[in-house]
């Protein structure tokens, strides 16, 4: 009886979704000359990933290869943004003076595309790949101190009050009740983060090229290979639920 | 000593939109040491104010305050306070936030066993020895307090401040939490300063009630002496005809003489 209501309850549903999923792909297939049906896709998953991290030069390398060089720029961009955003947000946070004479900046950039800042990466830097890894600090910094400096902000006065009743020094009050009551919202901050990152590394890397999963899309598409294409969607959605899945994770051990 | 702690003059206001709010006015208080003193009135009347102001939480607008002769300028270990949300750190566990305080008052003539066996003592003390390695979130309300109680104790203090401290708690656990504050009042020969709305929690602890009268510009309206003799049994003194004149004087000044504004 139990195993029949977790069945019912939590595989029964989105079973149903994905086969439903599948027969309105089917329909469409079946109604297009150019789009392949989920069984040719699968047929041309299967040989795909069965050599996923071959190498015949820069223009033509396994799937591995274009989702790990994908990661790795995310995580470059990434990490930079978080070494910087993160002590950013703490001062915006903390200082008040420093909070409004940030916060008319931050406001105009945030809502710009990241994509839109790719010139100034080839610019500067000169380089494609630089020029990504730019693009994906852009879109990451700015969820990174915003969510950071909230969590400053909303720290409770009562814990302030212990820091002050206790004496504390400015160090301990940092490690013992800034960090950890802020900890939660970081991680919030980072979430964003990442889920913006992933989105843009696509985008950033068709145009950018070189050897990454948006450029491979595109290459993919000027080989007029559909079927890769619709692999290329499925691998970055998954990619990035599994980047989800794991900070929410994370965030779950840090939550009082 | 007679004077361990001394109000004079104090005025407390506030900015607000509406222009100056004052709060309190022309507080004087002197507390001897070793003296339990409880602070009643009805909600509003500025009583954690003036806690909040012996806490040097905040600072008068006028007035001084002294404690040991020496003139409160701000928050110290010399002045425990246990705070009416218990306020310990979730993500530290009972000993942690009982180190905590420790550590800032002891670290810099003892050693790391000592600083434990401080920690150790305290919360042996409100007979939590064996919650030490659990998180605040992991104990019930009556046992967080019992913590913020040891960590106030644990430093030492001069004085101890409670605003509040039980005041969240179901009845039975406040009047076991009662019973454990008297015995370790007694132990440690404390000097308290609590504030309070419950009529029988100020009669039982207090050695003197101060009455606060309403607010604004709150002052004290009265000081009412507790002859009782101690050790204090709450059920012995339930029919204790002192303990009733007591009360029923509390309860006279609260509710016949200054009535809540709201309520007359």
């Amino acid at each position: 009886m139990k195993y029949r209501c977790f069945f019912g309850e939590h595989l029964f549903p989105p079973l149903i979704g994905a086969v439903l999923f599948l027969v309105v792909w089917m329909i469409l297939a079946q109604s297009s000359e150019a789009l392949p049906g989920p069984l040719k896709t699968w047929d041309s998953a299967v040989a795909l990933f069965s050599d996923p991290f071959y190498n015949h030069g820069p223009n033509d390398q396994g799937i591995g290869w274009n989702i790990l060089n994908s990661l790795g720029r995310v995580g470059v961009g990434f990490g930079l943004a978080a070494l910087i955003g993160i002590p950013l947000g703490f001062i915006v946070g903390r200082v008040e003076f420093i909070d409004k004479m940030t916060s008319p900046i931050i406001s105009m950039l945030r809502p710009v595309s990241p994509l839109a800042w790719l010139p100034i990466g080839l610019l500067v830097f000169k380089a494609a790949n630089p020029a990504a890894i730019w693009v994906i600090f852009i879109s990451s910094i700015w969820p990174m101190i915003i969510n950071t400096a909230m969590g400053v902000r909303q720290l409770p006065q009562d814990y302030l009050n212990v820091a002050r009743v206790l004496n504390l020094s400015e160090w301990k009050i940092f490690t013992k009740i800034l960090f950890p009551a802020t900890l939660p919202y970081m991680l919030t901050g980072i979430r964003l983060a990442i889920g913006t990152a992933w989105l843009v590394i696509v985008a950033a890397e068709m145009l950018t090229g070189g050897v990454g999963i948006g450029f491979w899309v595109w290459d993919e598409w000027n080989n007029l290979n559909v079927e890769h294409i619709i692999i290329a969607i499925f691998v970055v959605g998954i990619v990035g639920l599994l980047l989800e899945m794991l900070l929410v994770k994370l965030a779950k051990r840090f939550s009082y | 000593m007679k004077n361990y702690v001394q109000v004079e003059n104090v005025q407390m206001s506030f900015g607000t939109r509406k222009g100056v709010f004052v709060a309190l006015k022309d507080i004087n208080l002197n507390i001897a040491r070793g003296e339990f003193i409880t602070l009643i009135g009805h909600s509003g009347c500025g009583k954690s104010t003036l806690l909040n102001l012996v806490a040097g939480l905040l600072m008068p607008s006028d007035g001084i305050l002294l404690c040991a002769d020496r003139e409160i300028g701000g928050p110290g270990p010399d002045r425990g306070v246990v705070f009416q949300n218990h306020s310990l750190l979730p993500w530290l566990t009972c000993f942690e936030n009982v180190h905590l305080a420790v550590e800032r008052v002891f670290s810099a003539t003892e050693d790391k066993a000592q600083l434990n066996q401080r920690t150790h003592e305290a919360l042996a003390l409100v007979h939590l020895t064996h919650a030490e390695q659990k998180l605040p979130n992991e104990i019930s309300g009556g046992m967080k307090q019992r913590v913020g109680i040891a960590r106030a104790l644990a430093m030492q203090p001069r004085v101890l401040l409670m605003d509040e401290p039980f005041g969240a708690l179901d009845a039975l656990t406040r009047a076991q939490l009662q019973d454990e504050l008297l015995k370790i009042v007694a132990q440690t020969n404390s000097t308290v300063i609590m504030v309070t709305h419950d009529v029988d929690e100020a009669v039982l602890l207090s050695d003197r009630i101060v009455m606060m009268t309403n607010g604004p510009a709150a002052t004290i309206g009265e000081i009412l002496g507790v002859g009782l003799p101690r050790p204090r049994n709450r059920l012995e003194l339930a029919g204790d005809p002192e303990y009733m004149r007591l009360r029923s004087e509390v309860l006279r000044f609260l509710y016949e003489r200054h009535a809540h504004p709201e309520a007359a």
